[in-house]
């Protein structure tokens, strides 16, 4: 049996996503293939080839997957999937792999599992459903399956790899489409998918001001990386690539600071898997409190400083 | 320029569902129906594009059963022109959408199709890019801002790092996040005139189109719950607790 990743990188650098869907791809128990296709990508080529598990790395050069345009992958991994004769093709539950891997499913006239977060065996998989209030067990008898795989439910696969690569005929440039701008937000800190420890605020924050304010120094002094409601992402405090929940990024480390956050299933949806959750709200009624493990009923703008000075003093 | 905008009746976002005691899947009984948040984003878009003069047309189509005429009266009454309801009592998974959808889309020819992002029932965030792929179209998906320009779309994505954008030739699938704007309140004379727009049925069997589900949903259950935790009562037990206790910082 083999499985087929399809690698996210932006050909310099492979996406940590991509090495949580080859340790999904490993319990298939069979042989891990890894797709790169991109532009100039011998470096993100180098790096998939070090991934331990993996036994052959395919590698697509050419000038249309410069960018990850969905149109020109989709018809790529179509004919790759059927030529290899895979299991199964996954990509990380990210921007990329949600933008991507329904439309190779839809092209191999198969259906697509999103969001995996446990795979039992080939063809019997675990996905949170309903804001993850309701965890489903979908099987599926189809000759192929297309996944994507949340990363916070496996961990991202070691280095020490030596795999094979073997350069690969391109498809066809569509020409459907073309990337023409792009803000990409920069930050020092830890990326807010993996970071062991995260700060997140809401709308209670009042301010973008105030948010960078109260909560910069917090993240500083914990190494963590930060977070949002969407209430704070839609009243413009952060930007959109903070916000945590059901239709923003799913986090679990170790762990996770709400600060004025209520605490809608939305939000929950996550952040629940952390391992410790630290609550900060002035409303002793907050759901949020009702999934805290630590809960403190105060005023965010005394508490977070006084907090911060606490951790820093020791 | 025609605007197809697919919309679903789902549990409303306010709802805590619960898991049926035999586990086959979520009690629906009695649970308040909404139109997909998404989606009402989706027709609001559309709406706007008419009401800017881009647009010539808007038309909601949703797949289901009987009930989701009232899912197209919500699109109506927010001033979609026309609606559509393909027909079926059959439990329709997202590749089954995306083909009733196409068949659809081959009899209004629309030029733009927006959906919804994702529809928060199943979490599948599947179906627009699958509708995408089966009618060769380019796709611009998790859109917070869309652009018609002559033969194109230009749509701001939010993607994992920020913002993209992309350009797309015309026709084209857009799936709207929740930032692509601010959804109107539906008015009472609205609601009124809702009513008689027109809302064709169309069994979904006279499509000619496999919506056999290719997935079983074999077991729900609810997640493992969280062990309540403790209120602590300052900041100097709070940050004691995280060091001896949970050994986190
Ligand atoms: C389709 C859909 C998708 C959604 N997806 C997401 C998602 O992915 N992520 C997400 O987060 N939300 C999402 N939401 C929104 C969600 O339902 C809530 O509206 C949102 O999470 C609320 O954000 P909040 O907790 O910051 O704001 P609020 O609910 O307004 O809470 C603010 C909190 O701050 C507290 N507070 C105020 N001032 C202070 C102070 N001085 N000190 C201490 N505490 C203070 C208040 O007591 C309150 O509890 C979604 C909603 C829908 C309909
Ligand atoms: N039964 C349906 N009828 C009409 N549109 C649908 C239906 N199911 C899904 N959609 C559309 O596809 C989007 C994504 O749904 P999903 O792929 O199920 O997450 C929704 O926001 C709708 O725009």
């Amino acid at each position: 049996m083999k499985t087929l990743v399809i690698a996210e990188h932006d050909n310099g650098r492979l996406a940590t996503a991509s090495l949580n869907a080859v340790t999904a791809a490993v319990r298939f128990g069979g042989t891990v293939d890894v797709l790169v296709a991109g532009h100039a990508c011998d470096a993100a080529v180098a790096q998939a080839r070090a991934v331990a598990g993996v036994a052959r790395v395919l590698k697509v050069d050419a000038a249309h997957y410069a960018e990850p345009l969905a149109e020109n992958l989709a018809v790529l991994v179509q004919r790759v999937a059927t030529e290899g004769g895979y299991r199964a093709v996954l990509a990380g539950a990210s921007s990329f792999g949600k933008n991507l891997a329904p439309r190779v499913a839809a092209l191999l006239d198969v259906a697509a599992v999103s969001d995996v977060v446990g795979i039992s065996a080939p063809g019997r998989y675990e996905r949170p459903i309903y804001a993850g209030n309701v965890m489903v067990t979908v099987e599926s008898d189809q000759v192929l399956d297309v996944l994507t795989v949340r990363s916070t439910a496996f961990d991202a696969a070691g280095s020490g790899g030596s795999a094979a690569v073997e350069e690969i005929a391109a498809g066809p440039d569509l020409a459907l489409s073309r990337v023409v701008g792009r803000e990409l937000s920069k930050s020092e800190r830890p990326e807010l998918g993996t970071a062991a420890v995260v700060v997140s605020g809401g709308r209670g924050l009042g301010s973008g001001e105030n948010y960078h304010r109260v909560l910069d120094p917090l993240a500083d002094t914990l190494g963590a990386a930060l977070g949002a409601s969407r209430a704070a992402v839609d009243a413009g405090f952060v930007p959109n690539d903070y916000q945590v929940g059901q239709t923003g990024k799913i986090v679990a480390p170790g762990l996770y600071v709400a600060v004025g956050i209520s605490g809608a299933i939305q939000h929950l949806a996550g952040m629940k898997d952390s391992k410790v959750i630290v609550a900060i709200n002035k409303d002793p009624d907050a759901p949020i409190f009702q999934i805290a493990d630590y809960g403190l009923v105060a005023d965010l703008f005394e508490a977070v400083p006084a907090l911060t000075s606490s951790v820093a003093a020791t | 320029m025609k605007i197809l905008v697919p919309v679903k009746r789902v549990v409303d976002y306010n709802v805590k569902v619960r898991v049926k005691s035999d586990h086959s899947g979520v009690e629906l009984a009695g649970v308040k129906m909404s139109i997909n948040p998404f989606d009402e984003i989706a027709v609001e878009e559309a709406v706007r594009l008419r009401e800017a003069g881009t647009a010539t047309e808007v038309v909601a189509v949703s797949c289901g059963t009987a009930a989701s005429q009232e899912t197209l009266r919500a699109a109506l009454a927010m001033g979609a022109d026309r609606a559509i309801l393909v027909e079926t009592d059959v439990e329709l998974q997202p590749l089954a959408v995306a083909r009733l959808l196409q068949a659809v889309a081959g009899r209004e020819q629309p030029q733009l199709v927006i959906c919804g992002k994702q529809a928060i029932d199943d979490d599948a965030n599947q179906t627009g890019q699958m509708l995408a792929a089966l009618m060769g179209w380019p796709q611009a998906t998790f859109a917070s801002k869309l652009v018609i320009g002559t033969g194109t779309a230009s749509v701001t994505r939010e993607v994992d790092g920020g913002l993209e954008t992309v350009e797309l030739k015309l026709p084209a699938l857009v799936t709207a996040d929740l930032r692509l704007n601010e959804p109107r309140y539906a008015t009472l004379p609205n609601i009124m005139k809702a009513k008689k727009k027109p809302l064709d049925v169309l069994p979904a069997a006279e499509l000619g189109v496999d919506v056999a589900p290719r997935l079983r949903h074999v077991r729900h259950a609810e997640p493992a719950a969280r062990k309540g935790g403790v209120k602590v009562a300052d900041v100097a037990e709070l940050v004691n607790k995280l060091r001896n206790e949970a050994k986190v910082i």
